[in-house]
């Protein structure tokens, strides 16, 4: 009989759990990762990496049809739905098989079933396998820790049916290009898949119950998130709400009820994207003891649970719902385990946020008004795209990068940027906050040129009264 | 270039300590890493070790010697290669000339390279030629200790440290090796604990001062009415006796006390710590003052608002319990620390505790192992003691004091009964916590120590 017995096993295999696997098994323990789907979880599978590949045929066809300003001839641009999707489940295969590749090398063991807490006591906690309503295998370990991550929240009267109402896991696999959508729900998700579809030729229309989308964004990328949506013909409706879904043989229409005022519009489908819960149902938390808020599992800054050897990270825990919010968690969940010196815990004003749409969006920190809120005196810089060389090579002169400091201190409370390639570029101001960077560092660092990353030196400069090329 | 030996600052409060013993003397040969000399620092006797490797060319100062000021230089070492007797020569200086607080000090001509470094403006200043209006802000110079070593510290961390008068060399950095983060500095801020003017402030805390009086300075043995005393021994304040009193003279002078105190029965508790030291394979032996510890801790946790500390700009609440335990040791006393005690169980405590303990008497607690602290317990219900007050251990909001466990009789019920009893008394800062906050207090600890299965949860 194999021995069950290990000194960590991680319940869970998505972006979280399997990289807390790794470092587990780095610092000498005897680890096990049990998952019930795919390892790598929704992220790799069903999220962040096949909607990445969706956007990027989003993206190349939109450019395809804007050849003729880059002096190319094209003709007939169209595209194959079944071959898209196809590509991006391509995509999520590799990276599982890569995942189940990584955690080989680092001798750690994975169990294919749905685990649960069963019992056992301080120093042998047991976690049962089931799969398919069968027992699988009785595990026993010093530190369980779980990951099993989150779901999409479902609405009541917009339940998804897979049909004509999709959560995000149908809106990846679509198998007809809907000509009309409605999208529920403005969070990176729901805008993700607005903009996908809508550059794929789908009407789109967005409801967003806050007064603005993409609510966890500073106000003015909201803002101006909005106007190049708008501009490119997507339908937002703020302050919204669907009152009733009426469900037709082949579309919906949903009432909606905005300003006071009802309207009817009529979709092929419906996406609801309106948050997230995690997965605190049947795993055991209410035997063990675990104290569970809502939907999220409570823990301190170590992901302690409160009952001794009982851990839990990720989108379980609740908000931000994010990969590498998970990742780091564990890891310094598992650090904190084995005694590692100088382990911190996470500060969670330095996680950046990306959203993949058109043009894309990312920030970290504080918005101007969180900052104001938190009582700091702030200066605020600001560059357009439209005064960066490279923008304009590129055809992207649409953007804006907003920063925000203290400006007693000089700490970079904020970054905000919307526009081409954002997202690759935030790291540069995290990496900043992280170091603890005041404005006079990045005012002498030296960016490249011609790169976007320029503007990131200018918004600094702005807030400083010296930006030069604007 | 010869090099000098410069006295160390073993903790961020030292100040000065007294040479207690050579390891090596002139002539020796040391390489990186050996130990050069016993320092009495405040509390402990540390080891200090060479960095750098050469011959000891000279000593400067004898052992035995006290209140030797850190960055004095105490030896000066020979590199390979020199000569010795000519490196003795070498002139002695007032060394630390790196140290923020002494701008006009400038780096002795021996140590040049270091001193071009200073002498070069940093990036920062650099590009500042010419200010924008309203633009005042210059990157601070990074610091460096008195090896000119530079001190890592992250740039906001300056910024606030030069904004602030923190001097760095001071501060213990909590980053990536040992870098001094934001947090840090903010922290030394918030004790007072690293000011860059060396601490001859006479109110450390929230004392206005102008009301602020210089504490009239203790008899010195020479005084005349200690002629009218019988004969005595002079026994000279260690580091540890000058560190108790400046401390306590300072909290008992500053701080407004008030005290509580509060009967407990232990019958239930005493019932199961027989219980649980009995059961089989227990690897510790849990004391009643190992339940008391927890039981504050817990207390703290659930009223928070006495595990706080008074600053002149806020109350500092603190997110965790770092218990302070008094312990006697020879010569004075100290008070290791259980760090996040409240979610500790009782065996770690204990055994924490008796660890700490021992190492404290040998004197080799490191100085983080008895620096910080949120709140005290002072126990001295094994000399028989049924209660006193404690004078509180500044920056901390409040001092348990334990007194003894003893029978007594008690009303029940309206009849006599017997009950083993320990009168706990607690002293507090009244800037930060009020009578009511520290009576909630105290009936939440009555209650966990009256029905102590609720430390189990």
């Amino acid at each position: 009989m194999a021995d069950n017995t290990y000194d960590v096993i991680v319940v869970g295999g998505g972006p979280g759990g399997y990289v807390t696997a790794i470092r587990s098994a780095q610092l000498g323990f005897k680890t096990c990762v049990v998952e019930a789907n795919h390892l790598g979880g929704i992220c790799l599978n069903w999220g962040c990496i096949p909607t990445k590949a969706l956007l990027r045929t989003a993206e190349v066809y939109n450019n395809m049809k804007h050849a003729a300003d880059f002096g190319l001839k094209v003709e007939g641009v169209s595209f194959d739905l079944e071959k898209v999707v196809k590509r991006s489940r391509s995509v999520a295969g590799q990276l599982s098989k890569g995942v189940a590749h990584l955690l080989k090398k680092n001798k750690v063991d994975v169990v294919d079933g749905f685990g649960k807490l069963a019992g056992g006591k301080e120093g042998a906690r047991k976690v049962a396998v089931e799969k398919d309503g069968k027992k699988v295998v009785d595990l026993t370990a010093k530190h369980v820790i779980l990951a099993t991550g989150a779901r999409a929240r479902q609405l009541p009267g917009l339940e998804v049916d897979g049909k004509l109402v999709w959560s995000y896991r149908e809106a990846m696999v679509p198998e007809d290009m809907p000509k009309s959508l409605i999208v529920v729900g403005s969070g990176a998700i729901g805008i993700e898949f607005a903009s996908f579809y809508h550059t794929m030729g789908a009407e789109v229309t967005v409801v967003e119950v806050m007064d603005r989308i993409l609510p966890v964004e500073d106000p003015e990328i909201s803002a101006f998130a909005k106007k190049s949506f708008e501009k490119q013909g997507l339908k937002i409706l703020t302050k919204a709400q669907v009152k009733e879904l009426k469900k037709g043989a082949k579309d919906v229409t949903a009432v909606v009820e905005m300003d006071g005022k009802t309207q009817e519009i009529k979709a092929d489908k419906l996406i609801s994207a309106v948050g997230i819960v995690g997965n605190v149902e049947d795993i055991g938390l209410e035997g063990a003891g675990v104290k569970v808020e809502k939907t999220h599992v409570v823990v301190d800054e170590y992901s302690r649970t409160g009952v001794p050897g009982i851990y839990a990270i990720g989108d379980l825990t609740g908000p931000p719902w994010l990969a590498h919010k998970a990742e780091h968690e564990g890891v310094i969940c598992i650090e904190k385990i084995a005694g590692v010196a100088d382990v911190h815990p996470l500060d969670t004003g330095r996680i950046p946020g990306c959203t993949y749409c058109h043009p894309q969006v990312a920030s970290v920190g504080l918005t101007e008004q969180q900052a104001k809120d938190k009582g700091h005196k702030i200066k605020v810089g600001r560059f357009s795209f439209i005064g960066n060389g490279k923008a304009i090579a590129l055809g992207e002169p649409e953007g804006l990068v907003k920063t925000i400091f203290d400006e007693k201190t000089g700490e970079l409370l904020g970054a905000h940027m919307i526009g081409a390639e954002v997202t690759e570029l935030i790291q540069g101001y995290s990496i900043a906050k992280t170091l603890e960077t005041t404005e006079q560092e990045l005012m002498h660092t030296v960016f490249p040129h011609p790169t976007l990353s320029e503007m990131m030196h200018e918004a600094v400069l702005d807030a400083y009264g010296k930006v030069i090329h604007m | 270039m010869p090099i000098q030996v410069l006295m160390p600052a073993l903790s961020p409060t030292m100040t000065e300590g007294t040479l207690a013993k050579w390891h090596v003397k002139e002539g020796d040969e040391v390489s990186s890493g050996d130990v050069l000399a016993e320092i009495e620092t405040d509390k402990a006797t540390m080891e200090f070790e060479a960095v750098d490797e050469g011959t000891i060319a000279k000593i400067l100062i004898a052992e035995g010697t006290e209140g030797v000021a850190v960055n004095e230089p105490i030896a000066i070492l020979a590199e390979e290669g020199e000569d010795p007797a000519e490196a003795a020569k070498a002139k002695v200086d007032g060394g630390g000339a790196a140290k923020s607080e002494e701008p006009a000090k400038q780096e002795p001509a021996e140590r040049e390279t270091v001193a071009q470094e200073e002498a070069k403006p940093t990036p920062g200043a650099a590009s500042d030629a010419k200010p924008a209006a309203g633009e005042g802000q210059k990157a601070p110079p990074a610091p460096r200790t008195e090896d000119g070593e530079r001190v890592l510290a992250s740039p906001l961390a300056r910024r606030i440290a030069a904004a602030e008068g923190v001097d760095l060399t001071r501060v213990e950095g909590s980053g990536p090796h040992g870098r001094i983060v934001r947090e840090d500095v903010e922290g030394a801020i918030a004790t007072g604990g690293a000011k860059a003017a060396p601490a001859e402030k006479p109110s450390t805390g929230g004392a206005p001062a102008a009301g602020a009086t210089p504490s009239p300075a203790p008899a010195s043995p020479d005084d005349p009415i200690f002629q009218m005393l019988p004969s005595f021994e002079e026994v000279p304040n260690s580091g540890m006796r000058r560190t108790i009193a400046k401390r306590l003279t300072e909290s008992a002078r500053e701080t407004p006390h008030f005290n509580l105190q509060v009967d407990v029965e232990i019958d239930t508790l005493m019932a199961m710590r027989k219980q649980l030291n009995e059961r089989d394979g227990a690897d510790y032996k849990i004391s009643v003052n190992d339940f008391i510890v927890k039981a504050t801790a817990l207390a703290l946790q659930r009223v928070p608002d006495c595990n706080v500390a008074y600053t002149e700009k806020a109350v500092l609440k603190f997110s965790r319990v770092d218990m302070a335990i008094a312990v006697a040791i020879d010569g004075g006393l100290i008070t290791p620390i259980i760090k996040d005690c409240a979610s500790k169980g009782l065996a770690t405590i204990s055994k924490e505790a008796k660890e700490l303990a021992g190492r404290a008497r040998e004197g080799k607690l490191k100085p983080e192992e008895y620096q910080g602290g949120t709140f005290s317990i002072s126990n001295l219900g094994m000399f028989g003691i049924k209660s006193f007050n404690s004078i509180i251990n500044p920056p901390q909001g409040g001092i348990l004091s334990v007194g003894a466990g003893e029978q007594r009789p008690v009303v029940k019920d309206g009849a006599l009964a017997i009950a083993t009893v320990v009168t706990l008394s607690l002293a507090v800062d009244h800037r930060c916590i009020d009578g009511a906050t520290g009576a909630a207090f105290m009936k939440e600890l009555k209650t966990l120590i009256e029905d102590p299965i609720a430390l189990m949860l």
